[in-house]
C-alpha cells in the first residue's frame, strides 16, 4: 500500500469516528449519507476553521456546542428554489391536482422542505386551483435554522427573478408579483400563503411516521443517502401515504432500487411522480 | 492494471471536442470515461444521444448509486454536481455551485481523486472559467496522470492555462495527441491485465 493510500484509509477511519461521536453526541445520523459528498462538506470546514485534522475536528464537536451547530449547517443541504424543476410543477398540475381534487380534505408532506421555497410554491399552486381552504401543508426538516428562515418567509428580491421565470415555465398564469410585498432588497410572501403551511421539525433519517397523508414531496434529498437509508426513508413513505396517494421525488430519484417499486403505479416516469396502489 | 478511469472536465467549445474524442476512440476501448461538460442548468442533455450515436463506446448519464463499468462513457447530469464514491459507483448532489458551476469539474475531479488515487487519468479540455484546475492538482497530488490541452491549440485557451498553472500537467497535447495517448494507455492498461 502505498503513502498516499494508507493516508487515505486513516482519514477515513477518523472520517466514521466523527460521525460517530456526533450521532451519540446529538442524535444527528449522518452515517448512511453518501461518503464523498460528508467527506467533501467536513474537509471544506476543516479548512475554514483552521483545524489541523479529523482528531482535532471531533474533540472542538464534542466539546463545543456552537461548533456542532455550524457543522450542522455544513450536513444540511439548503439549496432550493420556488418552482425548482417548472417541468415538475407543470405535470403535478397537470396529472395530480385533478386526483387532488378529488378528495374532501388534503394532507401534503413536504420533507426536507429546507428554506421552504418549494412549500410556498405548492402553496401558490393550492391557491390557484381553488384547493388551499381544504388542505394543510406540513413543511418538514431536521434543520430547525432553515425552518425558522422559512416559516419567516423572506426571500431576496435577486432570486424572485428566477423564481417568477420558473413559475411561468411551470405553467403559472398570473402576476407572480402578486404573491408578496416587496420591501428593499427582500420580498415577504402573502400571509394567505403562509397559514396553508405547518413548519416543523422532523428528522427522516432518525424519527418515525409523521402523518397519514394524501401527497409526499420529497426532492434531492434521498440523493444523499446510501441504499440501504433509501430504503428505510422509502419505508416511511409508505406507511406515511393513504392508498391512491401520491409520491414525488427529484428528477434523479427513483423507486427502482428500493423494496416499494412494485408499491406504486407510475404517474409520471420522467418527471418522478408515483400512486401508491390500492 | 494500472489505470481505472479517466475524468475529464470540458466546458465553452466542449461539444466539438467530444465529437471528435468519441467518434475515433475504438470499440474495444476499456477504461471507463467520467465527463463533466458545462451546461444550461436546463438542458435536457440531448446532444448526450447524440454523442452516442456517433460512437462505438456506450455513452450515457450518470445515474445516481450507478456502478462504474469499463467500456463506458459517463456524463454528470445538469444542474447536480457529480461524485464517486470509494466503492466506485456515483453520488448526485445539488450543493451550492462551484466556481459558478454545477456541475463542477473541481467537485468531480476531487472525489475521483480519493476514489481511484493513482490509477486515475485527469483531463482539462477547452473552455473559458478556472474550473478544474483546482482539481487537476488534487488529482496530481494522489498519484494520478494528469493531462491539458494545449492552450493554443485549444477553442477556449482559459481553462486548459488554469490547469497549468494551478500544477504541472504531465502533458499538454493538441487534442489529437490526447486521443492518441488515451489509446495507447489503454492498450498499455490490457497487457498489463
Amino acid at each position: 500500500m502505498n503513502a498516499a493510500l494508507t493516508d487515505k484509509t486513516k482519514e477515513d477511519e477518523l472520517l466514521h469516528a466523527l460521525l460517530e461521536a456526533i450521532y451519540h453526541k446529538y442524535g444527528y445520523d449522518f452515517r448512511q449519507y453518501s461518503e464523498a459528498h460528508i467527506k467533501r462538506r467536513i474537509m471544506n470546514r476543516m479548512v475554514l476553521s483552521g483545524l489541523e485534522d479529523l482528531v482535532h475536528m471531533q474533540e472542538l464537536v464534542l466539546k463545543s456546542e456552537t461548533f456542532a451547530s455550524t457543522l450542522l449547517q455544513d450536513l444540511s443541504i439548503t439549496v432550493t428554489e420556488m418552482f425548482r424543476d417548472p417541468a415538475f410543477y407543470k405535470s403535478l398540475r397537470e396529472n395530480v391536482i385533478p386526483v387532488l381534487k378529488t378528495y374532501p380534505f388534503l394532507k401534503i408532506w413536504h420533507a426536507g422542505c429546507s428554506s421552504g421555497e418549494e412549500a410556498y410554491s405548492m402553496s401558490i399552486i393550492l391557491q390557484e386551483e381553488g384547493l388551499s381552504d381544504r388542505t394543510t401543508i406540513y413543511a418538514t426538516d431536521f434543520n430547525q435554522q432553515v425552518l425558522n428562515r422559512a416559516k419567516e418567509g423572506i426571500f431576496s428580491q435577486k432570486m424572485i427573478k428566477d423564481y417568477a421565470v420558473n413559475y411561468k415555465l411551470s405553467g403559472g398564469k398570473e402576476d407572480f408579483s402578486s404573491y408578496y410585498t416587496a420591501d428593499n432588497d427582500n420580498v415577504i410572501m402573502n400571509q394567505s400563503l403562509k397559514k396553508k403551511i405547518v413548519w416543523a421539525n422532523h428528522n427522516l433519517v432518525t424519527d418515525s411516521v409523521f402523518a397519514e397523508v394524501n401527497l409526499i414531496l420529497c426532492r434531492n434529498v434521498l440523493i444523499y443517502f446510501d441504499r440501504k437509508l433509501q430504503n428505510k426513508v422509502q419505508s416511511l413513505f409508505h406507511k406515511s401515504l393513504m392508498k391512491g396517494g401520491i409520491l414525488c421525488l427529484g428528477s434523479k430519484e427513483s423507486l427502482r432500487f428500493t423494496e416499494y417499486h412494485d408499491q406504486y403505479s407510475v404517474l409520471d416516469e420522467k418527471q418522478r411522480i408515483f400512486k401508491k396502489k390500492y | 492494471m494500472r489505470y481505472q478511469a479517466i475524468v475529464i472536465g470540458v466546458s465553452s467549445g466542449g461539444l466539438n471536442v467530444m465529437k471528435t474524442i468519441f467518434s475515433v476512440l475504438p470499440e474495444n476501448f476499456s477504461i471507463p470515461f467520467i465527463i463533466v461538460q458545462h451546461v444550461s442548468p436546463h438542458s435536457e442533455n440531448l446532444w448526450i444521444e447524440l454523442l452516442n450515436k456517433r460512437s462505438l463506446l456506450e455513452i450515457k448519464e450518470a445515474d445516481e448509486k450507478e456502478k462504474i463499468e469499463s467500456g463506458k462513457v459517463y456524463i454528470a447530469p445538469s444542474n447536480y454536481h457529480l461524485m464517486i464514491e470509494n466503492d466506485k459507483t456515483f453520488s448526485l448532489t445539488i450543493d451550492e455551485r462551484v466556481n459558478y458551476a454545477r456541475p463542477s469539474i473541481d467537485v468531480l475531479f476531487e472525489s475521483a481523486a480519493e476514489a481511484y488515487q493513482n490509477k486515475l487519468i485527469g483531463v482539462v479540455l477547452t473552455g473559458s472559467n478556472n474550473d478544474g484546475a483546482y482539481g487537476l492538482k488534487k488529482i496530481k497530488e494522489s498519484g494520478g496522470l494528469t493531462i491539458v490541452q494545449d492552450p493554443d491549440t485549444a477553442e477556449s485557451f482559459y481553462m486548459p492555462a488554469s490547469a497549468i498553472a494551478a500544477t504541472i500537467p504531465d502533458f499538454i497535447l493538441p487534442l489529437e495527441e490526447i486521443i492518441q495517448l488515451l489509446i495507447e494507455l489503454d492498450i498499455e492498461n490490457k497487457i498489463q491485465a
